[in-house]
Parts: C-alpha cells; structure tokens; sequence
C-alpha cells in the first residue's frame, strides 16, 4: 500500500549534490526516492504515485503513476560519495493513461579517492495512452580526488497511442566519461522531444547515441542536441531517427568546438515508409568571432564573453 | 577628447599591401556630432574600427581623453567609454533581445526600461524582448536591436556605422528623431557614418573621407552646400562612381 505523503528534512544527505542534479533545496515534496552510495536513504509514494523496490532483485525501483494523475512531480536524484564504487540500478516508470507528470532525476558524483565511480542507470519508461510526461535528468561530477567519475544512462522509452515525452537530459561539469543509450519507440500520434546538452572540459569523453523508433501512424520526434567541447575532451554524437509509418522526425545537432578537443557527428535517418518526413541537421563550429568582438565592445573580457555565448547556447 | 594622429591603416589583398587610409590626423571636440560621409571603400568603416580597437593602425597613434589607447584592446576602449553599433551586427544563437541589452546597458534591468530602448529604434518592444537575437529576425530588425544596444550602453563616445542601412522609412524617421534627442546631451560625443541628407543635417561636423584621405572636414553649413554641388574631390581628382544620397536627394 502507498504511504501517505510526506516531506522529510535531507539537510544531512550532500545538500550541494541534490542542487546541483535535482534543483532539491532543503525538504522534497511529493513522490521522491533518494539513492546514495547504492541504497535508498529516503523515499516517499503519495496517494496516486507508488514508488516500491523491484520485485525481481535486480536493485532499482519501480515508480508507478495511476492513470488520470495530473500535475504530480517525481523526484528520484541519485548520489556516489565513495570512492571506488559501482552503482547499477534498474528504475521503471509505468505512466498511467491520461496522467500528465514531471520527473525529475539526475545522478551526482563526489569523488575524493583515487579509484573509479561510476552509476549506470537503467531506465525504462512504458507511457500510457494520451498520457504526458516531461523528464528531466542532470548529471554532474566533482571531488578532488584523481579517480574517474563515470556516468552511462541507459533510456528505453515505449510511448503509447498519443502519448506525448519530453526529454531533457543534460550533463555540464565534471563527468570523466559517459556513454548514452537512448531508445524510443512511438506509438500512433506519439509525440517525442528529446533536448540534449552536453559540455565535456578536461580530457572528459563523452558518447551519446539515440534510436528514435517512429513505428505508429502520425507520430513525430524532435532531437534538438547542443554541446560545448573545451580543452582536450572528445564528444560523438549518433542520432537515429527511423520512420516506419506515415510520421515525421527532425534531428538538430549544433556543436561549439573549442581548444584542441575533437567532435564528430553522424546523424543517420531511415523511411521505411513512403510517407516518412525526415529531417536532419548537423553543425560544428568555433565561437563565431564577430560574437566575440561584439560583446567585448559591450566592455565584456574576451573569458567573459566567451561564457556569455556558452551560456546562452546551452540555456 | 578623441585625436587621431598621423593614422595609416593597410590590409593584405593578393599578395600586396593595400592603403586603406593614409595619414589621418584630426581632432573631435566633446559634446560635436560629426557626421562622416563619402564614397563606399573609403574607409570610413575602417576609421571607426580604428577608434574601437577592432583594427590596429599600421602606424599612427590614437588619444581619448588626453590617454593614448592604440595599443588598449577592444574590451579596454570600451571600459574607457567607447562604443560602436556595427554595420553588419552580429546573430547571437540563444541570447534573447533583453539579454543584449542588459549586457549593453551592464545592469539587470527590468522589462520597462529595456522596452524604452527598443522603442526608441521603432521597434514594438514586447513582441521583441523575448525573441532571441539570431537569424529569425530580418536584417532592418538585427540592425535596429544593434542600435538600441549602443543607445542603452550610453557611452562618451558612441560611433554609429550607417545606422540607416535596411531600415524602413518610417523607422529612419524615429531614428532621426532619436539622434535629434541625443544631440540635446551635450556631453556625448556622437559620430555617424552615414550617406543620408537628414542625417547630415543634424551634423555639428562633416567629414568626408575618399580614397583613405580626409577630403574634407569642416562645419555642416561649409560642407553640406559642397555635397550638394556635385562629386567631393580629392586631390584634386573627381572620386569615381560616388553617387551619393545627397546628390540624389539635391537632384
């Protein structure tokens, strides 16, 4: 049975962390299941979403939102402190037909050991019909220490009959390496929107690939990606979008290159179908300089006019 | 105070050295408008970059206020209050419209004075603050954005490099009036790159450069009157192909 809603003060779990991935300042309200160092350290169902451990010993949770629920919010944030830990956790939504929720999770890293840390997480979404969902996920990393921080989210996304997603996944600071999995298959008027914003600095790597499955009739799907490389990071980028039926699909890649790192990107799409409408687009490019010069005659340093634009391009 | 001193300015074309202007000297008094007028190619542009520190002079050295700034950079000048509004602005991807101004103006400001700028240039402030200041506006709209910038910047010294260019009439007739207002700040000094008689005729000063020479430089009432005659000379010799909008406007 589903406890009754409550808050509970987390002041004691990394406050700095739980900002930084979940925008959590102080108490959570509403559902929320707070993950650190490989277990559950607070967790919370309200009258009409469930959050329960799996059932099948794999570590994780199943989060389970009824159908007709509308504007409840899900907190699920993730923390590693320890050094030299490996967290795999297996988390799946079932979205309820007609709910319409915002989710929020996010995974941050503290390491001040030598040794690798890294979180995998699994996430599985079954959205239900006409059902919404907007999820957010940011990942972060920090520590003093010389041991990796590794994150690698694995996403697989089924969208119901006109069901709408909208994805917002983003990982800005601090993360030594990431492969990202994302795949997603729509159903008839499904409506997908994946946002993806990246910043690698250091000698980070990162590898993001989305499979965009457009299998119902007049279902769509944007993939806007945007990416700052700095330094010595490498970034590739593969977004595939295959439409099998009468349904449209539009992929955006832009990418700011800086320093000496290196970026590829190689968006593919597929028709299947001799109604399929689909679209790519794919840049790479230094800070233009008139920018630059522009805002330095505003009396901005070319360091701050260069975070100015950097901001601006991930905003 | 701005002085120019024996200023020459030379840029690489197929393999050559090309004079883009040669040994300019003058000297711009506080609180004069001064209007530079004259042929395409002349260098007007090039002397406003000069004196933002976008271009360095080949040779010469450049005064404000009694400092020499030719080797301050960019961000230096315009800490030091010299401002510039582009021919060509540039597209910004991400940055809305109010950011820009804010970023001008070097203060957070709320929606009524960033709309107060943008009115100012003619444009409807609340369909633009908001927008983002990239390739989905026209030209005449980036163009107008560009000039509200140096407005809501208020620099000592503020160089406007053909502000009229892909504007509207009915625009350029707000703009006019703008500038007409500006004029009643006597501290500013304000100069205008421009081929527009109305423009002109707000001028404290005209300056006509040709050739990379200063081929005149005088009081609007001994200038404007040459203009209207027929081509400016320099040295001596008819400058080709300047068909101006005075001449037109004199026809």
């Amino acid at each position: 049975m589903p406890t009754e809603p409550k808050t509970i003060d987390i002041e004691a779990i990394q406050k700095n962390l739980l900002k930084a991935v979940a925008d959590i300042e102080g108490k959570v309200e509403g559902a929320f299941n707070i993950r650190q160092n490989g277990d559950s350290v607070g967790r919370s169902s309200t009258k009409n979403i469930e959050i329960k451990s799996r059932e099948d010993g794999k570590p994780g949770i199943d989060i389970i939102v009824k159908p007709g629920t509308k504007g409840e919010k899900v907190h699920i944030p993730v923390v590693l402190i320890e050094s030299g830990l490996n967290d795999m956790v297996y988390n799946d939504f079932y979205i309820g037909d007609g709910a319409d929720v915002d989710i929020v999770a996010g995974c941050a890293i503290h390491n001040c050991g030598a040794d690798k840390s890294e979180h995998d997480g699994i996430h599985t979404f079954h959205i239900g019909k006409d059902a919404k969902v907007r999820y957010s996920e940011k990942h972060y990393g920090e520590g003093e220490g010389t041991g990796e921080r590794v994150l690698n989210p694995t996403t697989l996304v089924h969208q119901a009959e006109g069901s709408f997603c909208e994805m917002e996944m983003v990982q800005i600071e601090g993360v030594t390496s990431t492969i990202r999995d994302t795949t997603a298959h729509l159903g008839k008027n499904a409506k997908l929107n994946v946002i993806e914003k990246l910043l690698t600095h250091g000698s980070q790597n990162a590898v993001s690939n989305i499979d965009i499955h457009l299998d119902g009739e007049g279902s769509s799907a944007r993939i806007v990606s945007r990416s700052v490389a700095k330094d010595h990071s490498r970034q590739e980028f593969h977004p595939v979008a295959i439409g099998n039926t009468d349904c449209r699909a539009h992929i955006q890649c832009d990418s700011i290159i800086m320093d000496h790192s290196i970026v590829r990107s190689i968006p593919e799409i597929a028709a299947n179908h001799p109604d399929a409408q689909i679209v790519h687009e794919a840049a790479i490019g230094r800070i233009n300089s008139e920018q630059l010069v522009k805002l330095e005659t505003l009396g901005l340093s070319e360091e701050q006019a260069e975070q100015v634009i950097i901001d601006a391009f991930l905003e | 105070m701005l002085e120019l001193k024996n200023v020459s300015f030379r840029a690489g074309s197929g393999g050559g050295d090309v004079e883009i202007l040669d040994d300019i000297s003058f000297t711009l008094p506080e609180g004069r408008i001064l209007v530079i007028t004259g042929p395409n190619g002349g260098g007007k542009s090039t002397l406003a970059r000069l004196i933002m520190g976008i271009e360095k002079p080949s040779s010469g050295r450049i005064f404000w206020d009694g400092e020499d700034i030719t080797d301050l950079d960019i961000t230096q000048r315009a800490q030091r209050g010299i401002g510039y509004a582009f021919q060509l602005p540039a597209k910004f991807k991400g940055i809305k419209i109010w950011k820009l101004i804010e970023l001008a103006a070097g203060h957070k400001m709320d929606e009524m004075e960033c709309c107060s700028f943008l009115s100012k240039v003619g444009l409807c402030a609340q369909d633009y603050i908001d927008r983002d200041a990239d390739a989905s506006l026209s030209g005449g709209e980036l163009k107008r954005v560009e000039i509200a910038t140096l407005l809501a910047r208020k620099p000592k010294i503020a160089i406007y490099d053909e502000p009229e260019a892909g504007i509207d009439l009915w625009s350029f007739s707000m703009l006019v009036e703008t500038f007409k207002n500006l004029k009643q700040d006597e501290k500013q000094n304000i100069v205008i790159i421009s081929h527009q008689e109305r423009i002109l005729e707000l001028a404290d000063d005209i300056m006509v450069i040709a050739n990379g020479h200063i081929a005149s430089y005088a009081p609007r009432d001994e200038v404007l009157p040459q203009l209207r005659l027929g081509p400016i000379v320099d040295d001596g010799c008819p400058v080709p192909g300047w068909k101006s909008e005075v001449q037109e406007y004199a026809n």
